[in-house]
């Protein structure tokens, strides 16, 4: 094993000297491009306008580049014109962001922003179209800047990378023409709409989950209605699933992103009939798109009304209750005794071989791995007592140790909790931090997602 | 009875809203149609006879939790009088919830 040892630590090093070189090569392609750009602007026009002014016609580039968009009807020079001179704030750098900056720095789009505190992970790459595996734990925005201007050079990309809140909000989206909500969680999307009411910029609001998306644009019109028009009150947390627990498919994500960019193109070009006042929602599994038709803006809207409640950004994540991100939240629903950690399991495999392992995760994810003895129970099953019947006589000793896991060790908590009201005499536990802890602190070769 | 008329109406769900109901994305539903329906009699029909998973999900009081909107023949309710409504035959009635996700 020791041989499989070296190879491995042989092909991370390996990785990590790639990634660094193309890095490298990235800078200098783009010093490159600088430098050629320079020259063909001096070359366009020996009076050696300023920049700025020079934004006002099209190079020769600009038209062998963009022919196929420049001949259609409605949008035309004028169109290239616009977004070219225009500004789009790209808020989240991942699922929807990806897709939505490709098209939009492709289009033209003359400075794109990227906000995103998160770095590139493995698990990231099979939606979020910009990242490669040679830049995995590289800064999203950094890494999504690398990509678009490998892809257009002339499109200027400025690296926002924080957590968008409401300290730095206001300063951000104030730059910015229009603004897309690429987020991925409920406190992001109140901040995000309220500073884009208070500034005056339209929201082109995306989101994908499992196999569904949803879109539509906020904040623009006359009688547009904002988030807070439709959703005046956040949603319980418990009713809320991110893509990390519920999963998405690549291609929901890229659909919805790629209608992000679209609705951005046609509100800075002034084209066609923004979605504004309806919702499109899409179902992937039947592959239906739907467009449905929304409220206009709610009188006593607390920010888009005429008296608006609030004047200026509040805590959201107070306000939403709920964290600003889509990483965990780790549970503490359990007593110490109740739970067992990694280590000491891995010992009572040893002293009890007789216990009752019982794994609460989804089918899908028991099937993707799990523990040699475990029984698969969805938790779902616990809680409507469904299991009662499944485990039958295995319950009926109280001297049969019980411990129940999952993915991390929130929904075997839950569980527990559940299990020990009817079986107070019984030992019931859950393994602290469930499997990703079983790897971590136990098995370094079981897989992690 | 024979002879009472039935107020046939289609439900629909979308975007996890079919998770609290069995699954099923789209019902076809015969009510008594001797009674006067508004979407306030048919959450509680609906709780009653077909909700399956964690009704908190689903009912806060008396109305829909936030972040799922109904839609009435592919129109927000809110156009349409929310709860007061009164369902007319061959009423389309979708339940979507809102996804955060990206």
């Amino acid at each position: 094993m020791i041989d499989d040892e070296a190879v491995n630590n042989a092909k991370e090093r390996l990785r990590q000297e790639i990634g660094d070189l193309t890095a490298q090569l990235n800078a200098k392609k783009q010093r490159l491009r600088d430098l050629e750009a320079t020259t063909t602007d001096v070359d366009d026009d020996s009076n050696a306008v300023s920049p700025k002014q020079n934004q006002r016609a099209l190079t020769n580039d600009d038209i062998a580049r963009y022919s196929r968009q420049l001949i259609l009807p409605g949008f035309g020079v004028a169109g290239q014109l616009k977004l070219k001179t225009s500004s789009v704030l790209i808020v989240g750098a991942g699922g929807l962001g990806c897709p939505a900056a490709q098209y939009l720095a492709g289009a033209g789009c003359g400075h794109v922003g990227l906000v995103d505190y998160d770095r590139v992970d493995k698990s990231n790459l099979h939606r979020q179209t910009l990242h490669t595996i040679t830049r995995i734990g590289m800064d999203k925005t950094e890494s999504a800047k690398i990509a678009l201007e490998e892809l257009n050079p002339h499109c200027r990309i400025s690296c926002h990378t924080r957590l968008l809140s409401r300290f730095t909000a206001m300063h951000i989206i104030r730059d910015y023409d229009v603004v897309l909500d690429c987020s991925d969680n409920v406190a992001t999307r109140y901040l995000l709409n309220d500073a884009c009411v208070m500034l005056r910029k339209p929201l082109v609001s995306g989101s994908a989950l499992k196999l569904d998306g949803q879109l539509t644009v906020y904040n623009f019109g006359v009688t547009g209605p904002c988030y807070r028009c439709i959703y005046p009150v956040p949603p319980p947390p418990e009713a809320v699933t991110n893509c990390g627990d519920g999963g998405v498919l690549g291609a929901v994500t890229g659909t919805i992103g790629s209608l992000q960019a679209l609705e951005a193109i046609k509100i800075i070009v002034g084209l066609g009939d923004v979605l504004a006042g309806r919702l499109l929602i899409f179902d992937g599994s039947t592959l239906q798109f739907r467009n449905i038709r929304i409220r206009s803006k709610r009188e006593n809207c607390h920010i888009c009304s005429p008296q608006p409640l609030i004047t200026e950004l509040i805590d959201y994540e107070q306000f939403c209750g709920m964290h600003a991100t889509d990483k965990d939240n780790p549970l503490q629903l359990l007593e110490p005794e109740q739970r067992i950690d990694a280590m000491d399991y891995k010992a009572l495999q040893q002293q009890q071989p007789a216990h009752l392992l019982i794994d609460v995760r989804q089918p899908a994810e028991f099937e993707i791995c799990q523990l040699p003895s475990a029984v698969n129970v969805p938790l779902a099953q616990i809680l409507d007592d469904s299991y009662l019947k499944q485990l039958g006589s295995q319950l009926d000793s109280k001297e049969l140790p019980i411990v129940v896991l999952c993915r991390r060790g929130n929904d075997s908590q839950i569980a527990v909790q559940h299990m020990r009201n009817r079986f107070p005499d019984h030992s019931i536990r859950d393994l602290e931090g469930g499997l990703h802890a079983w790897s971590s602190q136990v098995d370094p070769s079981f897989p992690t997602y | 009875m024979g002879g009472t008329p039935d107020l046939k109406i289609i439900l629909e769900f979308s975007a996890g809203a079919e998770l609290l109901f069995g699954n099923i994305k789209k019902r076809e539903l015969s009510l008594d149609g001797t009674q006067k329906w508004t979407i306030a009699n048919l959450l509680k029909w609906m709780h009653a006879n077909i909700l399956t998973e964690r009704p908190e999900l689903f009912i806060q009081g008396d109305t829909v939790r936030p972040g799922i909107l109904v839609l009435i023949n592919d129109t927000d309710w809110e156009l349409l009088g929310e709860l007061e409504y009164e369902l007319q035959p061959n009423d389309n009635v979708l339940f979507i919830s809102t996804l955060h996700g990206g």
